[in-house]
C-alpha cells in the first residue's frame, strides 16, 4: 500500500489540525451520502494482483503469436531495447509538465529535440510537442485551419483515403462550431486520386486533407495539387505515416501547409491501441496559430543555454475560453520514445526500415496478385501497405487464417460498403520472407478449398 | 554543464541500431516519389543513452522527490503498474485484432468500467478519452446533444464558477457555447444567489469542480445541482480533484450528470512528463446513448464453465468518436492494477489520508502565510504567495526559492481569485516526514523573504538553469535545431 502513516503519526497530525478523527475532516460533505459502501472486489497483494493481471494478458493472441499483417493506422513494428530503457527512468516518467524550466530541462530538451526531428521529418518549419494520436492531431489541423480564416471559410473537403477513424474525429471536433461543412468522402469511388476532389475546392474552403500514403497505402505526389490549392487561398493538411517520410518526399517539399498523423510507428507499442503519438508541425506563418505545447531555446540571466515552454498565451489556462483549443497535456512520455526511436535509427536507420517494409511489401503483393482469385493493383505506388481484392469476404479468409496462426489484414468493407472483399495488408520489417510465404500458402489453399 | 542536442552529438556514418539484410528480391523504388535527402542525426547506441540519462538527470519527478502541485496529484506511481502494462500479452495486442483474440483486454476494460462505475455512482462509462481536456470537451458535447436530442435550441450558455478547473471555459467555447462566469461566496463556495439569477432557458449546464481549486468541498453541492436541474440544465462534475473522494462520496449521488476522470492523477498512472492521460467518462443512464463509441460490453453472458464474450458496443446517439482506437489502453492497465490492489477499502483510505496530509501541511503553515478562504480543505488547498511587508516578493518567488531547499513548487498563480495563489497538493502517499521537512522550508522562505528577499528574487540558486529568458524564447521563437552543416530559417 501507498500510505505511508504510522497510527501515531496519524494522531499526530489530527492533534495539529486540532480535529479528533480522519472522519471529522469530512463534515462538510452531506451526511446522508457520506462514506458509501463500495461493492468493489477485495484488495490484493501485489503478487496476488501480478498473477491475475498475467492471467488475463495471458487469454489474448498477441502478435508475437501470430504473424501479424494487419495495420490500418497501427503498425508492429521493432522497438530497440534502448528505447524502453530510457522511458523506464523514473526521472522522465514520473515528472510533470515543465512548467518550472529550472527543474525540467530534461523534459523540454527532449522535446526540442522532438520538435527537431518531426520539423526535419516532415520538411515542415515546427512541430508542436505533439498532440494525442493521429486523429486528434488531424482534427487539430481543421481547428487551425478555421481559427486562421477566422470562421470566415467555412468548408473543409476532406479525402475518403483519409483513416476513417480520423475523419469521424474530425467531425465530432467540427460539431461545436455552427455551419461548418465536411464534404469530399461521401464519394462513391473511394479510390479517386487527390485531383478530383478539387471541383469542390472553393473560395470557402478552409482546409484539404488528404493521407500519405493513405489509407489504402498508396502514395502520389502532392506537388501540383497543392499548388492548386493555394490557389483558391486554402491550406493543405497532409496526414503522414512518419516512417513512410523517411523514404518518400516531405510533404514539406511538395508545398503542404500543415504535417500531422500517427507517430506510433517510431518505436512506440501497439498496445491494444494507445496510448499513441499526435504528430503536428506546420509552416512558420501557422505557427502561431497552431494549438499544443511548444518548446523553445532561450538563455538564462546567465546566459546558458535552455529551454522553455513558449507561446504559453495561446492556452487554455491563460487564455481561458478564447484558447485556440482546451488541450493541456501532450503525449510526452510517448514523444520521449519517438525521440530515442529516431535518436537510435538515425538517418541510416529510419531510411532503412522503411525500405523493408516497402520490399517486403511489394514482394508480398506480387506474390498475392498471382493466386487465382486474389487480386492487388501494382500499377499505383505503395509503401507498406496494399488492398487485395478477394473471392470471398474477408471475415470468412480472416477466420481462415486466423485457424493458420495468422493475424489477417482489414476489412474494408467495415468502412466502405462498396469495398465489400477487399483486405487492406500491411508488411513490416517484422515479416520475414517465412511468414510472406506462410501467408500466400494459406491464401492460395483457402482458394482450392 | 549544458547537455549538446543529439544534432551536436551527431557523426556522419554512425549508427545506434543495425536491422536484418531484406530477405526478398528487392522492388524497383518510384524514384520521383522519393526522398533525396533525410537531414536526421546519426548517433551510436552509447551516445543516445548517455544523452538521454544526462537528460533525465536534471529533471525532477516525483521519484526523486515531493511534488505539491496543487490539481496535479502527483502521488506516487507504483512500479508494478508499469511491468503490468508491459506484459506482452497486452503491449503486443493491435486494436483491430478480432475481439475472439483480446478476450483479456476486453475483461480488462470491461471490469475497469464497472470499478469506475462503482467508485462514481454512475450508470456508464466511456473509456476512450485521452485526457482529462478530452474528456471535459466529451462530457459537454453530451450536454449538447442532449438538449440538441430534445428540440431545445435555445441553450446556448454554459456556467462556469470561478474556482473551477481551467480548461473549462476552454472546453465550452470549444463545443460553442457562450461561457458565465459564477462568482464564488465568502466562504469559497459557488455563489448561490449569483447562480440562481444566472439560471434560466438559455442555459445548457454547470461545469463544477468538486472539491473545487481552492481544494474546499462545495458545501451546498446538493442545492447547486438542484437550480441547475430546475432551470433545465445539466451538471457536468470535473473529475480533476476525485483524489478527495474516493470512498468518501460517489458524484452520482451529489446530483452530478456527466463527469470525467483522470486516471493519471487519481488512479496512479504516470504522469510521463506531460502525459498520456487518460480520461474516461462517466454518466447516468440517461445520457448513455450519446457517449463516443464503442463501449465494452458483454455479449454473452459466461456460466460456470465458460467466462464470459466481450465485445463493443456502438451507442445509438453517440457525439461520435473522440479519438482513434478505444483510448489509451496502456493506462487502463496501470488504474486498473492500481484499483485491484486497493479494493474498496484501501480506496478509501487514499482519500482520507491525502485530506489528512492536505490539512495537516495546511495548519503548519497558517498563520504564516495568509488562507483566504480558512476551513477544513480536501486534497488540497490555496494560500497567497505574498505578505504586505515584504514588497516586490510574489509567489513565484516563493515558487522558485523552494527548488533550492529541492522541491518542486506549488502550483502557482492558480486560481485566479486568489492573490499570488499557491495552490499545494501534498497526495496520500508522502510520509509526515516530508510534510515537515516541507513546511519548514516554506516557514524559512517566509523568514528570507522579509530578512533576505534578494535571495528569493534571485532565486534558484542550485538548480542545472537560472531563470529563463521567457520573453526571448517568445520573441525569437526557435522551436527546432538542424544539423550544423545545413544552415536552415
Amino acid at each position: 500500500m501507498y500510505t505511508p502513516h504510522t497510527d501515531s503519526e496519524r494522531e499526530e497530525m489530527l492533534k495539529v489540525i486540532g480535529v479528533p478523527s480522519i472522519e471529522s475532516l469530512f463534515e462538510d460533505v452531506p451526511a446522508e451520502y457520506r462514506f458509501p459502501t463500495l461493492n468493489l472486489p477485495e484488495p490484493l497483494s501485489e503478487m496476488e494482483v501480478a498473477a491475475q493481471l498475467q492471467e488475463l494478458a495471458s487469454i489474448n493472441e498477441t502478435t508475437r503469436d501470430l504473424i501479424c499483417f494487419l495495420g490500418a493506422g497501427a503498425y508492429n513494428h521493432y522497438i530497440p531495447a534502448a528505447v524502453d530503457a530510457i522511458l523506464r527512468r523514473g526521472e522522465f516518467y514520473t515528472a510533470y509538465t515543465p512548467y518550472q524550466p529550472e527543474v525540467s530541462q530534461g523534459t523540454l530538451q527532449a522535446i526540442f529535440e522532438y520538435q527537431s526531428l518531426i520539423a526535419n521529418l516532415t520538411g515542415m518549419d515546427a512541430s508542436n510537442a505533439s498532440h494525442y494520436d493521429g486523429a486528434t492531431a488531424t482534427a487539430e489541423a481543421a481547428v487551425l485551419a478555421y481559427h486562421h480564416f477566422r470562421g470566415k471559410r467555412t468548408r473543409f473537403v476532406v479525402s475518403p483515403s483519409v483513416n476513417p477513424q480520423y475523419r469521424a474525429v474530425l467531425r465530432t471536433y467540427l460539431n461545436g462550431y455552427e455551419n461548418l461543412e465536411v464534404i469530399g468522402d461521401e464519394d462513391k469511388n473511394p479510390f479517386i486520386t487527390a485531383e478530383e476532389l478539387l471541383p469542390l475546392v472553393d473560395s470557402n474552403t478552409a482546409l484539404v486533407i488528404v493521407q500519405y500514403p493513405d489509407f489504402f497505402g498508396r502514395v502520389q505526389d502532392l506537388t501540383d495539387f497543392a499548388q492548386q490549392i493555394h490557389q483558391s487561398g486554402a491550406l493543405l493538411a497532409v496526414v503522414v505515416n512518419p516512417l513512410a517520410l523517411a523514404l518518400f518526399k516531405s510533404p514539406g517539399e511538395m508545398g503542404a501547409d500543415i504535417a500531422c498523423g500517427e507517430g506510433q510507428p517510431l518505436g512506440i507499442p501497439l498496445s491494444y491501441g494507445g496510448p499513441y503519438l499526435g504528430i503536428f508541425a506546420t509552416k512558420k506563418d501557422y505557427v502561431r496559430k497552431m494549438s499544443g505545447r511548444l518548446v523553445g531555446e532561450t538563455t538564462d540571466k546567465e546566459g546558458r543555454r535552455g529551454y522553455v515552454l513558449t507561446l504559453t498565451a495561446r492556452e487554455q489556462h491563460i487564455r481561458r475560453e478564447k484558447a485556440t483549443s482546451n488541450i493541456c497535456t501532450n503525449q510526452g512520455l510517448m514523444a520521449l520514445a519517438a525521440t530515442v526511436y529516431m535518436s537510435l535509427l538515425g538517418k541510416t536507420g529510419l531510411r532503412q526500415v522503411a525500405e523493408l517494409c516497402y520490399h517486403k511489401a511489394h514482394y508480398t503483393a506480387q506474390q498475392i496478385n498471382q493466386i487465382p482469385g486474389f487480386e492487388v493493383d501494382l500499377k499505383t505506388p505503395f509503401f507498406h501497405e496494399f488492398v487485395v481484392k478477394c473471392p470471398d469476404s474477408v471475415e470468412e479468409i480472416n477466420e481462415y487464417l486466423l485457424d493458420n496462426g495468422i493475424l489477417g489484414g482489414y476489412d474494408l468493407g467495415n468502412d466502405y460498403p462498396d469495398l465489400k472483399n477487399h483486405m487492406l495488408l500491411a508488411v513490416t520489417e517484422m515479416n520475414t520472407r517465412e511468414d510472406i510465404e506462410i501467408l500466400c500458402e494459406a491464401l492460395k489453399e483457402y482458394s482450392h478449398d | 554543464m549544458i547537455e549538446p542536442t543529439i544534432y551536436e552529438l551527431s557523426s556522419p556514418g554512425r549508427l545506434g541500431v543495425p536491422y536484418p539484410k531484406p530477405d526478398v528480391p528487392l522492388a524497383e523504388l518510384p524514384q520521383d516519389l522519393i526522398r533525396q535527402d533525410l537531414p536526421l542525426p546519426e548517433l551510436s547506441e552509447m551516445n543516445v543513452i548517455r544523452h538521454f540519462m544526462h537528460l533525465s538527470h536534471v529533471n525532477y519527478s516525483i521519484d526523486s522527490g515531493f511534488y505539491p502541485l496543487g490539481s496535479c496529484t502527483m502521488k506516487y506511481n507504483p512500479k508494478i503498474n508499469e511491468e503490468m502494462a508491459r506484459l506482452p500479452g497486452f503491449a503486443y495486442t493491435h486494436p483491430l485484432q478480432p475481439i475472439e483474440t483480446v478476450q483479456g483486454n476486453l475483461a480488462l476494460m470491461y471490469e475497469l468500467q464497472e470499478f469506475l462505475k462503482e467508485i462514481t455512482g454512475f450508470d456508464a462509462v466511456t473509456l476512450q478519452p485521452a485526457a482529462g481536456a478530452q474528456g471535459e470537451f466529451t462530457g459537454v458535447m453530451i450536454i449538447r446533444a442532449y438538449h440538441q436530442s430534445r428540440g431545445d435550441t435555445k441553450r446556448t450558455k454554459i456556467l462556469v464558477p470561478d474556482s473551477a478547473h481551467g480548461t473549462n471555459p476552454a472546453t465550452s467555447a470549444m463545443s460553442g457555447y457562450e461561457v458565465v462566469h459564477i462568482p464564488s461566496d465568502s466562504r469559497g463556495n459557488v455563489d448561490i444567489e449569483a447562480l440562481r439569477s444566472a439560471c434560466d432557458d438559455t442555459i445548457a449546464g454547470l461545469m463544477l469542480t468538486n472539491p473545487n481549486t481552492l481544494g474546499l468541498f462545495e458545501e451546498q453541492v446538493i442545492e447547486v445541482n438542484r437550480i441547475v436541474h430546475d432551470a433545465g440544465g445539466l451538471v457536468y462534475g470535473d473529475g480533476a480533484n476525485l483524489n478527495a473522494l474516493l470512498g468518501i462520496a460517489r458524484p452520482a449521488d451529489l446530483g452530478f450528470d456527466i463527469m470525467h476522470l483522470n486516471l493519471h492523477k487519481t488512479f496512479s498512472t504516470p504522469h510521463g512528463g506531460g502525459g498520456p492521460g487518460s480520461g474516461p467518462v462517466a454518466v447516468k443512464a440517461a445520457f448513455k446513448e450519446f457517449l463516443p463509441g464503442p463501449i465494452v460490453d458483454v455479449l454473452e453472458e459466461g456460466d460456470e464453465e465458460l467466462p464470459p464474450v466481450f465485445g463493443f458496443y456502438q451507442p445509438t446517439q453517440s457525439i461520435g468518436r473522440v479519438k482513434a482506437f478505444h483510448g489509451h489502453f496502456g493506462m487502463m492497465v496501470r488504474a486498473y492494477t492500481y484499483i485491484s490492489i486497493h479494493g474498496a477499502e484501501g480506496l478509501r483510505k487514499v482519500s482520507e489520508y491525502a485530506v489528512l496530509n492536505a490539512n495537516y501541511l495546511l495548519a503548519r503553515m497558517r498563520g504564516t502565510y495568509k488562507v483566504p478562504y480558512d476551513r477544513i480543505c480536501k486534497h488540497e488547498f490555496v494560500v497567497e504567495g505574498v505578505w504586505d511587508d515584504a514588497p516586490g516578493i510574489h509567489a513565484l518567488d516563493i515558487a522558485k526559492r523552494l527548488m533550492d531547499y529541492n522541491f518542486h513548487p506549488p502550483s502557482n498563480y492558480f486560481p485566479l481569485i486568489v492573490r499570488e495563489a499557491l495552490m499545494i497538493e501534498p497526495t496520500e502517499t508522502e510520509t509526515k516526514q516530508t510534510l515537515d521537512r516541507f513546511a519548514d522550508a516554506m516557514l524559512k522562505i517566509a523568514e528570507e523573504a522579509h530578512q533576505q528577499p534578494d535571495l528569493l528574487r534571485e532565486a534558484p540558486h542550485s538548480t542545472p538553469v537560472g531563470r529563463m529568458d521567457e520573453v526571448k524564447a517568445a520573441k525569437e521563437l526557435v522551436l527546432c535545431c538542424w544539423l550544423p552543416e545545413q544552415v536552415k530559417n
